[in-house]
């Protein structure tokens, strides 16, 4: 790991200030996710700031009805409070699907949203990939791509986002609060919070650098039947091959999102005037898709997945 | 409390900046790379109920700062990034990966570790049970495993719910299906696993 020097700040402002500050620096939450990439030196911060006494570690009823989840709220705390279970099991579901029970109790609201991805090739400092060190390449496209992305991809970067629970919070219309290191504050729906790859993989989201994520907000629940279907290579502790994040109420449009398949995840609204038709939605969903030999099985795996989770729904 | 934690704060201090010069941190540095001076930084902690003080590179992950500055060797570093659960110590009453985390990132925390959960001669329920239904082979991953299977019992009595749940609104049972799924994080290359589940079933019982 390189060295870096290290500090601990006590307000929002304060670690958005310090980021200002210090150039090269970076947030630091549960750290599940950035200090594994430190040590493999594929992040190299000159600076630390720990958030984790900033407070913003509460969720609060909104006036409109919804939750606001302060950033710091950690996976385990957000997949159990009372009113997410009962109000979005969605995301509740997704949270549970995700990682392990001890990275759960540490991984935070933000940094699950800001994890990186984990294609192998990311990891591999010995490999091009365009996302590490933009220009030299990507191995993926030409080696062990399976579990790669199918929608929305570019010549520079095949790669999927990782994260169960940003897909639950697409599929809820989540807002993204951040402060800025000039203290202004703004928002961003989070379908325009992560990126596709297209010529600049190694940006991942519209974060500005050293803006700070405050929290984030979901409007007033959804009617329906809520679910989050995780299909992965074994039973529990594994990412995802494809997810499917879904609410369907009794009749009419509902709303359905997928990790696995895509650098953000993947969401057509139009599809979901057609809810209870695996084909027809998953033909949508998928319209120009661009796969490769390996991971061409996900294509009718979503039409798979759609028809058990359809059929659960009316159950 | 056994001995292995009776160590001075001066002894403390003194090892913890000795360790540095003479293990490295983190392990993988490239050959032939001029390891970096090290600012030292304080952080204070109590780990199995006694207060600890050290100056640490602020690299330290909070295994290391356990393993090779305080000398509590029972957690074990298996992979070193957060898949294995060999690490697994509570703070503040949780389960964490210990290697995922930096020593200096817990100031003021309280830390039990596998030497801190009973002594020898006077073992933990879960150590008892892990005992008495050869929950183990090689013993390795075993001190995760004990650490994680207490935070579970935690958990499941605190009711956070699980992957398995069926109706998340329902507190959470002990059971196996429920075990099995909350100790995914604790990879036993023996295959203790139906023992382990077991051992914490008992407990659950007690
Ligand atoms: C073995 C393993 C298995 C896993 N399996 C899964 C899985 O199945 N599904 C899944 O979804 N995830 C999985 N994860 C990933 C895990 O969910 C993430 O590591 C975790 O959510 C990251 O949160 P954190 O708080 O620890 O982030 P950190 O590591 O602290 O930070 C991550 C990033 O976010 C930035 N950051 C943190 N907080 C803020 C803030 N408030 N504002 C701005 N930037 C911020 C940091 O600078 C950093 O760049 C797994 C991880 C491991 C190690
Ligand atoms: S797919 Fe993206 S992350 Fe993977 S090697 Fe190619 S550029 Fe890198
Ligand atoms: S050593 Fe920490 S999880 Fe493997
Ligand atoms: S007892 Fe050997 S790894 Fe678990």
């Amino acid at each position: 790991m390189k060295s870096f020097t290290y500090e601990r700040a006590a307000t929002p402002a304060e670690a958005a200030a310090a980021a200002a500050r210090t150039p090269g620096s970076r947030f630091i939450a549960g750290g599940t996710n950035l200090l594994d990439l430190m040590k493999l030196q594929i992040e190299t911060p000159a600076h630390l700031i720990d958030v984790n006494r900033v407070g913003l570690n509460r969720i609060e009823e909104t006036r409109e009805g919804g939750l606001r989840i302060g950033a710091l709220v950690r996976n385990t705390d957000l997949a159990s409070d009372k009113r997410v279970r009962r109000d979005y099991g969605v995301l509740s579901r997704a949270l549970l699907s995700g990682a392990s029970g001890q990275l759960r109790n540490k991984a935070t609201t933000a940094g699950n949203l800001l994890q990186r991805t984990r294609c192998p090739y990311f990891y591999d400092t010995t490999k091009p990939c365009n996302k590490r060190r933009p220009g030299s390449g990507c191995a993926a496209l030409g080696g062990f791509n399976r579990n790669l992305a199918i929608m929305g991809t570019s010549e520079q970067c095949i790669a999927t986002h990782p994260s169960d629970m940003a897909v639950a919070m697409r599929a809820l219309d989540a807002t993204v609060e951040t402060v800025r290191p000039d203290g202004s504050t703004r928002t961003f729906p989070i379908a325009e919070f992560h990126r596709l790859p297209g010529d600049t993989p190694h940006i991942d989201t519209n974060l500005a650098p050293g803006e700070l994520i405050t929290a984030v907000t979901l409007p007033k629940p959804v009617r329906g039947y809520q679910t989050y279907r995780k299909v992965r290579d074994r039973a529990s502790y594994a990412f995802a091959l494809i997810s499917v994040a879904a609410v369907i109420p009794k009749r009419g449009a509902g709303r359905l999102a997928f990790g696995g398949l895509a650098h953000k995840p993947w969401r057509v609204e139009a599809a979901e005037r057609r809810m209870g038709d695996a084909r027809e939605v998953a033909a949508t969903v998928l319209a120009g898709a661009r796969t490769t030999p390996q991971n061409a099985f996900k294509v009718p795996l979503v039409e798979r997945t759609l028809a058990q989770v359809f059929g659960e729904a009316k159950a | 409390m056994g001995g292995a934690l009776d160590v001075s704060r001066r002894g403390v201090i003194g090892g913890g900046a000795a360790a540095v010069a003479a293990a490295g941190i983190g392990g993988d540095e490239a050959e032939g790379q001029t390891p970096e001076p090290a600012v030292l930084m304080p952080v204070s902690m109590t780990v199995n109920g006694r207060p600890v003080s050290l100056r640490i590179d602020p690299r330290t992950s909070l295994l290391d700062a356990l393993r090779e500055h305080l000398k509590l060797t029972g957690s074990k570093k298996g992979c070193d990034h957060g898949q294995c659960g060999a690490c697994t110590v509570l703070v503040g009453g949780r389960r964490i990966n210990s290697c995922l985390s930096l020593a200096v990132m817990h100031e003021g925390d309280e830390v039990t570790t596998i030497e801190g959960l009973g002594t020898p001669e006077k073992l933990h329920p879960m150590q008892a049970a892990f005992v008495k239904h050869d929950a183990y082979q090689c013993g390795y991953c075993t001190p995760g495993q004990i650490c994680s299977a207490v935070g579970v019992l935690r958990e499941i009595a605190a009711g956070v719910p699980s992957h398995v749940a069926g109706d998340l609104d329902d507190r959470p049972r002990v059971s196996v299906d429920e075990m099995r799924e909350r100790m995914s994080g604790n990879i036993c290359r023996c295959g203790a696993y139906s023992n382990i589940i077991d051992a914490m079933t008992e407990v659950s019982r007690a």
